[in-house]
């Protein structure tokens, strides 16, 4: 049982922020993302892609605002868990119990969700089916390379995963790649790489051709495919992977009690503070009347929450409004001073 | 101004006249109409503002920028005239445009 004075959900922009206030006044904290990296949607969705609205920051791109954002956490201790998913909060006394699907447990009086829209999940085929099959010959994601060795591989997608893997496997399976369309978003050196083996035969490549079906009694047999001219090919197949990027679902947060209203929690503007004592939301997937969807609301809302932390996790100390220029505890804090 | 018929997956259809210059996401968000996520706001970033426009709109709109068919690829269940909603900007040019939204965004 990890113990802390606040736990975060979510490792983006607002969550980082906040653990840096949180830690600036005194108390420790804890952070819990589904992604495995740290940056959230900034890293995810638009590491390239330059913002322009943030405060004394001209321009910047979503990793570099991560990566400054990490520079000014490098002061304090901070524990990430990253790769876990919170599935369950549920409230033992005082306290909050706090689960993730990897069975790690906090234990603590705060919980921040600076979820954004949810945590990352793969995207999957649209063949209902498929969900039979997942995780047993149906992936969208590899641990282990070695289970396709010799094996057939349909691989669906057209970006850097679905080349890079078709590369790969392409050496000791046979592998068929099926995408929507014929242009690939991938590296154009896969690209080429990827157009060469099928030269060579080492891949079968459909382009303008999507899954219709999967078909299987218990175990996966074959897949029918179709293209844009509704040609259909039935192939023979033992795996299939899907590599469609990464959607974000609100998932379990919906099941822990919380006004919830169009994927967003609603909260109060002083504390930001959900309709359940000690459990606050910030960022994106807050929602409270005028809120905007900025990375600078999100500042303020962490800041604000992590002030209302500290009267939960030190019932017995007084909060101390304090500047970080003049401040020695601060300062010591920020290890600016002995 | 320009009325937009927007036609969910139950075939409900929402009539809409959306202003000038908002996206084809925007009026569907803006008017509560269901089936539409629009996850990123409008960043180009998510697939989650997919739609199928009617065949005889397809060619009169402005052509996809780069980028929109890459995301389209993550788009749940990509056809011919797919498009991503944030990408259509409403204008007079478009008034009578008619598009069905998917039975899900991913």
């Amino acid at each position: 049982m990890n113990k802390t004075d606040a736990l975060i959900i979510g490792a983006g922009p607002t969550g980082l922020f906040t653990a840096h206030q949180l830690k600036l006044i005194g108390l420790d904290c804890e952070i819990v993302d589904n992604l495995d990296k740290i940056g959230g949607q900034c890293i995810e969705l638009y590491p390239d892609k330059p913002i322009y609205d943030i405060p004394a920051v001209p321009e910047c791109t979503g990793e570099e605002l991560t990566n400054n954002l990490l520079n000014q956490l490098k002061p304090f201790d901070i524990k990430f868990h990253l790769n876990e998913r919170v599935d369950e909060v549920k409230k033992e006394n005082d306290k909050w119990i706090v689960r993730t699907n990897g069975d790690t447990v906090f234990s603590t009086p705060n919980v921040i969700i600076a979820g954004g829209v949810g945590s990352f999940e793969p995207r999957k085929f649209a063949v209902k089916e498929c969900e039979k099959f997942e995780n047993t010959s149906v992936f969208y994601s590899i641990k282990d390379k070695r289970i396709f060795e010799g094996k057939t591989v349909s691989i669906f997608g057209g970006g850097d995963s679905a080349l890079d893997w078709a590369v790969e496997l392409s050496k000791n399976s046979k592998v068929n790649l099926i995408h929507r369309r014929d242009e690939f978003r991938g590296a154009q050196a896969t690209v080429e790489k990827v157009q060469q083996l099928s030269k060579n035969g080492k891949i079968n490549l459909f382009t303008k051709f999507q899954m219709t079906a999967i078909k299987g009694k218990n175990i996966l047999e074959s897949i029918d495919i179709k293209s844009d001219d509704n040609e259909v090919k039935t192939i023979q197949t033992d795996y299939v992977l899907g590599f469609f990027g990464l959607i974000m679902q609100l998932g379990p947060i919906a099941n822990w009690g919380l006004n919830i209203d169009k994927k967003t929690i609603e909260v109060d503007t002083e504390k930001f503070e959900t309709n359940q004592k000690g459990i606050y939301a910030v960022g994106d997937i807050c929602n409270y009347p005028g809120k905007l969807k900025l990375i600078l609301s999100g500042f303020h809302e962490g800041a604000l929450a992590a002030r209302a932390c500290f009267k939960l996790a030190r019932p017995n100390e007084k909060y101390r409004f304090e500047f970080t220029t003049t401040s020695s505890n601060l300062l010591k804090r920020l290890g600016k001073k002995d | 101004m320009a009325k937009i018929t927007y036609i969910t997956s139950d075939a409900k259809i929402h009539e809409i006249d959306v202003q000038n210059g908002l996206t084809v996401m925007e009026g569907a968000v803006q008017n509560d109409i269901p089936g539409i996520d629009a996850d990123c706001g409008g960043g180009m970033a998510c697939a989650t503002c997919h739609v199928y426009v009617q065949d005889k709109w397809f060619d009169k709109l402005p052509k996809k920028e780069d980028g929109e068919e890459d995301m389209l690829d993550m788009a749940f269940e990509p056809k011919k005239n797919s498009r991503l909603s944030c990408q259509i900007v409403v204008s007079d040019e478009i008034d009578g445009l008619i598009l069905n939204i998917p039975s899900k965004q991913g």
